[in-house]
């Protein structure tokens, strides 16, 4: 059985129909990637993995449970399921300590000490062990992506979410963060990502996702999908990039 | 002019504008913790997704913010007795007062609010906290050092504002000083001195909440 | 125990209110009239100018209305002038007025960047023709919202010259709650009666604060 698993998911925007039906299934382990132009849906689907958008019709079930939109499931899916953004969105009003702490003392409620050990725990493996008491304002893009993604994974979730985590950076500070997530991949943690750097996606994931006009239009495994694209749509997308 | 000032027939009565300066004082600490306490109650309230709720809340706001503060003063004294509600002048003004601030700060408050990044919520969102948690961890202390400025000049003109509480004979800063021209028929050094208190008054007021917006929204710097 | 009905209450209210209109409308213009020109002093003038009218603001706006009401009433008698309420209180929120535009006013001049005046004055305008022709009709647009949000406080400040006995709005109801015994009644009306005012006037400032943002952008 999948560990996420989604079936039929359909969603709207007003009009603007944005998936129109898409199955897809995350096994324990895999390292997927979304990819397609801008307005594909990639991000859109990616955010209904984690709650944030609410679908309009489908099935998502995590871990063997169906998720319906009500407050307590979304909290339990979310236990599950931890998503860093690409505008990092660390909170302005705690150091980074405080930032990793604050879910698992307030949310999983686990006592201070717990909570700063893994904390602290989390913040060495991304890099920042020396950074801990600095306010996000204090730190570059980089450092404070790499605390959003420790704050993500001091709640242990099952899967990680990662959202255009580089786009927003300086060209200097990418690779950086994408060495913490080729990290997290080879320590086996699930993760899907909606990326557009390529040459990374090719080289540590399990699968590529393609997106077209809100459906998956191709999958399979990236050496397969960059050398031999089977629709003209993923060739142009593979193509143009080259 | 004919008129000698004569200042020094205040001196005799200062006790009783002191005692105004200490009740002032009370009215407006009380006024300002339970009024942008419940400042805080009604922005959660209109921000909140149940919509009759939003709207009761949105009606005292307009009802409060276009009414004289004189007038609801006078309701709370005057006219609740009439509901069997009977409250003492100190406790009318000190209830208008918080009912006033109340509202003000919820519009105020509110637009602290709406200006948190949508990001912030979402990845609150995302670390499985509920809507008490997002609010009270990641959203309220960010929005009221936005605001802090603005909720400052409110309760200044909310403490000004009381001098209209000697009309109830809540025995404020005005009140006394209307006792007194009332025994010395120096009207005019009174209230020229009693501004004067006021003005002061209020500039160390402005000044408390600004030590006390640096103490709330302050960095622990550790580094 | 009362021979007014609702309508008697309602009636005499309302006569009073035309003199909370009518007070309003002199404060709000005579003050205008005052900030402006306090404004035109404040940005043309020298440092002592400058730290002169921001006194005035801060005196206006750090003392109550009720005891600017009760300098200005007691106070010109002294000096041999014999006031009436209507004078004290026109004279009063006037001056309390025109602290309160001006604070917007200038604010609403400082947002005009500093590159017009420079533009302007590049091209040999002087003080005046500036001001004319480049900053005020710019700042105008911002600070419209703003002045017609202040009105309201102008409106709601006419019910403290009651304490000074101009029989206005507020003033009538207590004397028909004198006359009644009815407080939660005649107040009741009289916070309405204020309502009908200032909520018009609120909704106008918020709808242009809207449509002028649309301009802006």
């Amino acid at each position: 059985m999948s560990l996420v698993e989604l079936h039929a998911i359909h969603k709207s925007f007003g009009e603007l129909e944005v998936l129109k039906g898409i199955d897809l299934s995350i096994d324990e382990g895999q390292v997927i990637a979304l990819i397609g132009k801008s307005g594909s849906g990639k991000s859109t689907l990616l955010r209904t993995i984690n709650g944030l958008e609410v679908i309009d019709d489908g099935v998502i079930i995590v871990d063997g449970k169906k998720i319906s939109d009500r407050d307590a499931d979304l909290l339990g899916l979310r236990l599950q399921v931890g998503m860093v953004f690409q505008q990092f969105n660390l909170f302005p009003h705690y150091t980074a300590l405080e930032n990793v702490m604050l879910s698992p003392q307030v949310v999983k409620k686990q006592s201070k000490a717990e909570a700063k050990q893994i904390a602290e725990e989390m913040l060495a493996k991304v890099g920042l062990a020396d950074k801990m008491m600095h306010y996000p304002d204090q730190l570059s893009g980089g450092q404070q992506q790499r605390v959003a993604i420790a704050r993500a994974l001091a709640m242990k979730p099952k899967v990680l979410l990662c959202d255009e985590v580089t786009s927003a950076l300086d060209p200097e500070l990418v690779n950086e963060v994408l060495a913490v997530v080729r990290q997290l991949a080879e320590e086996g943690m699930t993760l899907v990502m909606v990326t557009h750097e390529m040459r990374f996606a090719r080289e540590v994931c399990d699968k590529l996702v393609f997106m077209h006009q809100g459906r998956i239009h191709e999958t399979g495994d990236p050496e397969t999908v960059f050398a031999n694209p089977k629709t003209p749509e993923l060739a142009s997308f593979v193509g143009g990039l080259a | 002019m004919a008129y000698k000032f004569d200042f020094g027939a205040i001196v005799p009565h200062w006790q009783l504008l002191f005692d105004g300066v200490i009740l002032t004082t009370e009215l407006t600490v009380i006024g300002a913790v339970v009024g942008v306490g419940l400042g805080i109650m009604g922005a959660w309230a209109r921000a909140s997704r149940a919509p009759v709720i939003s709207q009761i809340v949105g009606v005292y706001v307009e009802l409060i913010r276009n009414t004289p503060f004189l007038v609801q003063l006078f309701f709370i004294f005057f006219g609740l007795p009439a509901l069997g509600v009977k409250l003492t002048e100190f406790q009318a003004a000190v209830l208008a007062m918080i009912v006033n601030l109340g509202a003000y700060s919820t519009e105020i408050i509110r637009a602290g609010i709406l200006a948190i990044p949508q990001g912030q919520i979402e990845a609150a969102q995302s670390l499985a906290m509920n809507r008490v948690q997002i609010f009270r961890y990641v959203v309220i202390l960010p929005a009221l050092k936005k605001i802090w400025p603005a909720l400052s000049s409110q309760i200044v003109i909310v403490m000004l504002g009381s001098s209209v509480c000697s009309q109830i004979a809540a025995e404020e800063l005005t009140f006394g000083a209307n006792y007194i021209q009332a025994l010395n028929f120096r009207a005019f050094e009174v209230y020229f001195v009693v501004t004067g208190l006021y003005l002061v008054m209020s500039i160390l007021l402005r000044m408390g909440l600004k030590v006390l917006g640096n103490f709330l929204f302050e960095r622990r710097r550790h580094v | 125990m009362s021979e007014f009905s609702l309508w008697d209450i309602v009636y005499n209210l309302l006569l009073a209110a035309r003199w909370t209109v009518l007070l309003s409308l002199t404060a709000f213009v005579l003050g205008g009239l005052v900030g402006l020109l306090l404004l035109m002093v404040r940005t043309a003038g020298n440092p002592w100018v400058i730290r002169l009218v921001r006194g005035y603001v801060e005196l206006f706006q750090g003392t109550p209305l009720l005891m600017q009401l009760f300098i200005v009433f007691f106070g010109l008698p002294l000096i041999g002038l014999d006031v009436s309420p209507w004078v004290a209180a026109t004279l009063g929120l006037t001056l309390f007025t025109s602290a309160f535009l001006t604070e917007i006013w200038r604010g609403c001049v400082e947002s005009i960047g500093k590159g017009q005046w420079e533009a302007s004055a590049s091209l040999g305008m002087n003080f005046t023709q500036q001001m004319r022709y480049i900053v005020l009709p710019q700042a105008l647009r911002i600070a419209v919202p703003p002045t017609v949000g202040f009105s309201v406080q102008v409106v709601k400040g006419t019910a403290v010259a009651s304490i000074i006995g101009f029989v206005e709005l507020t003033k009538a109801g207590t004397m028909i709650t004198n006359a009644t015994y009815e407080p939660f009644t005649v107040y009741g009306c009289v916070a309405v009666m204020y309502f009908l005012i200032c909520y018009p006037l609120s909704l106008f400032a918020r709808h242009l604060e809207g449509k002028f943002r649309h301009v802006a952008r």
